[in-house]
């Protein structure tokens, strides 16, 4: 009477797969935001550190670019020669002779202190000093002019004062529509022109800068610049660097200090990256905290699931079909994190970069590679759980 | 096939010719142990299509393995077992799963509903092993539910359902694949004495209609009430009414 022609074998649809695996986190749902969130901090983290990183970084690039790589500076100091520790008079004209150098400008110390009016404390110059410069000198950095003018040819001899911007906020100077002064030595001088910011000489920003003409005819200023600022022609940085020292101070060239303030700006651009790196690291860590928290949440599940497991054993389920229930359902806990985390971490860049008026940028790899790794730790994390609960004997899952 | 009819031997009734749903033959299941706990012994059993049987014995008595070995869900140590006159042993885990998926519906004194999901879900996992499209599993999972009464109650999940009510949407699970018996271990063990009557009503119900069905029970007025009884005792069949047809007419 018995045959023994194959009956046809247990089968689950892949649609159903992934239906069974939802199942779990369905009808479980404040566990399971709770066990995603651990996915979500760590995808979290890894987008929004490297989208403000790199939404910072070309933030960065782009200011380093618009000032541009090619100024260098020239100031006394460094060697141990015998000079004087000045440069000479004649430093800008002969920096401005060098064929690579299209444009130079100086400045000069002047010997005043500058107040905002005649009732400030003698001394209490709120660290403000005053400086001369040539007219070439906001051209020369790439600078501008945020209200008014700077000198010109013209209005150079008169005794007129432009603000570098952060003496203008110490002063309270927002803009020039009524007449406005400081007071300079013994006397009012007129503010005319208001300046932005000079990134890649941030000195010139605590400055109240008079024209080097005015302030050696009404201010005691002294007749060596103190630095001498040069553009050079693109790719002749080095070959301009190392004539600089020999052409502006042919006496003690050894005593002349040459740098480019751009490098500072490029340092900090690389020194993000090392910030960016610590960062990943504990976005890692706390993915890595995140899995294991599914991993734990997996194994109670399969606990106490028993009952549960022991039914769909005797519905016809096989040990592979539990098996990949509950590695499904892990990964989706985890994709759920991931989902979250990712639109948690674009939100953050977003919210941050567009604050600091930086492009945003989110680096496809970091919401991607978010997702992928987010599939992986769920995988990994279910695997152990989903094994044990395949191995469950039926008898066993249903003595419960 | 119901329709042809043999002879049958010494009392010269003519009836129709049975089936077996399931045979135990020499049947013994042991435990690893030191001895070996010998849980059946030599147990013998044949049940046929459409009968409504009872398994009845105490705890312990060996009733219990019994349903895990009919039920495929433990193998027996020694002898046959054979489920729709198909033979199980030596056969993968796959190959036994799919002979659950579509030749035995259980009913569990625990009912076993899944929470979240509602009735009509509920029974149409009765099918989700066999690889049955969904729109199909809803559509017979409709129709088993209205075959236990509950038609009205599809989309009810179960903590909105009364105890007896999720003992019958776990009954239309066990019905919904058509399988060629059904295993109800202790069905109205969590249930008060109206929804008791109701589910032993509604299985009656069943059998009238064809179904076969195997409950097992420590419960003899229960049994009592039912056609055939196998009394299980310290793991062997002590007493067995028999094939009703087999009686002997009083």
């Amino acid at each position: 009477m018995a045959s023994k022609d194959q009956s046809p074998a247990s089968r689950l649809r892949l649609s159903d797969v992934v239906r069974v695996g939802a199942s779990g986190p369905r009808a479980r749902k404040t566990r399971t935001a709770l066990s995603a969130l651990g996915i979500s901090i760590g995808i979290a983290a890894l987008v929004g550190v490297l989208g403000l990183s790199e939404s910072s970084k070309s933030a960065l690039l782009d200011e380093i670019s618009a000032l541009g790589t090619n100024l260098l500076t020239v100031e006394a100091g460094g060697g141990i020669g015998a000079g004087d520790g000045e440069l000479p008079e004649t430093a800008l004209a002969s920096a401005a002779r060098i064929p690579t150098v299209t444009s130079a400008s100086a400045v000069w110390n002047v010997d005043a202190d500058v107040y905002q009016n005649e009732y400030i404390p003698e001394g209490e110059t709120g660290a403000i000093n005053v400086v001369a410069a040539d007219v070439d000198l906001v051209h020369t950095l790439r600078g501008d002019v945020a209200d008014g003018r700077f000198f010109d040819e013209t209005t150079a001899p008169y005794p007129t004062a432009v603000v570098g911007s952060v003496a203008a906020e110490r002063y309270g100077i927002r803009d020039l529509d009524t007449p406005t002064y400081v007071f300079i030595g013994d006397d009012y001088v007129e503010v005319v022109g208001i300046l932005e910011e000079f990134p890649l000489a941030a000195d010139l920003d605590r400055s109240v800068i008079l024209s080097q003409q005015a302030a050696s005819t009404f201010f005691d200023a002294d007749d060596s610049p103190s630095t001498v600022f040069v553009r050079v022609l693109d790719g002749t940085i080095d070959e301009t660097r190392d004539v600089l020292p020999g052409n502006t101070d042919p006496e003690n060239p050894e005593e002349v200090t040459v740098s480019r303030p751009s490098d500072a700006l490029e340092a900090q651009a690389a020194a993000d990256d090392a910030l960016t790196t610590l960062f990943l690291g504990l976005g890692a860590v706390a993915l890595l905290v995140g899995g294991i928290g599914i991993a734990n949440v997996m194994v109670i599940a399969v606990i106490e699931r028993r009952g549960e497991i022991g039914l769909r054993r005797a519905l016809g389920a096989t040990q592979a079909h539990i098996r990949r229930q509950f590695v499904t359902e892990a990964i989706i806990l985890s994709v759920l994190g991931g989902i979250g985390g990712v639109a948690i971490g674009v939100a953050a860049t977003f919210v941050y970069a567009s604050s600091q008026d930086w492009r945003v940028i989110i680096p496809q790899e970091a919401a991607f590679g978010g997702l992928v790794g987010a599939v992986a730790i769920g995988a990994i994390a279910g695997l152990y759980p989903a094994m044990r609960a395949a191995k469950l004997a039926p008898t066993e899952a249903l003595r419960a | 096939m119901t329709a042809a009819t043999v002879n049958h031997g010494d009392q010269g009734l003519v009836r129709p010719q049975r089936r077996p749903a399931l045979e135990l033959r020499r049947v013994v299941k042991e435990y690893p142990g030191d001895p070996p706990v010998r849980a059946l012994n030599d147990v013998s059993l044949r049940i046929d299509h459409g009968e409504l049987v009872a398994i009845v014995g105490a705890s312990g008595s060996g009733k219990s393995t019994l349903l895990n070995v009919m039920g495929t869900l433990d193998r027996p140590t020694r002898g046959v077992l054979e489920i729709d006159g198909v033979d199980t042993a030596g056969r993968s885990d796959n190959a036994v799963s799919g002979i659950r998926a579509r030749k035995i519906g259980f009913v569990f004194q625990q009912f076993y509903l899944l929470p979240g999901m509602s009735a009509v879900e509920n029974v149409a996992n009765g099918l989700l092993y066999q690889g049955v499209a969904p729109a199909e599993r809803r559509a017979r999972a409709i129709d088993a539910l209205s075959r236990v009464g509950l038609g009205h109650r599809l989309e009810h999940t179960p903590n909105h359902l009364s105890g007896g009510e999720r003992q019958r949407v776990a009954v239309a699970r066990a019905l919904v694949h058509q399988p060629a018996f059904v295993l109800a271990d202790e069905p109205t063990g969590n249930l008060d004495s109206r929804s008791t009557d109701a589910v032993m009503q509604l299985i009656d119900d069943l059998h009238n209609d064809g179904t076969t069905i195997v409950v097992i029970t420590h419960d003899t007025d229960i049994a009592a009430a039912l056609p055939r009884r196998v009394t299980v005792h310290d793991g062997t069949i002590v007493a067995d009414s028999g094939h009703p047809d087999d009686a002997p007419e009083t």
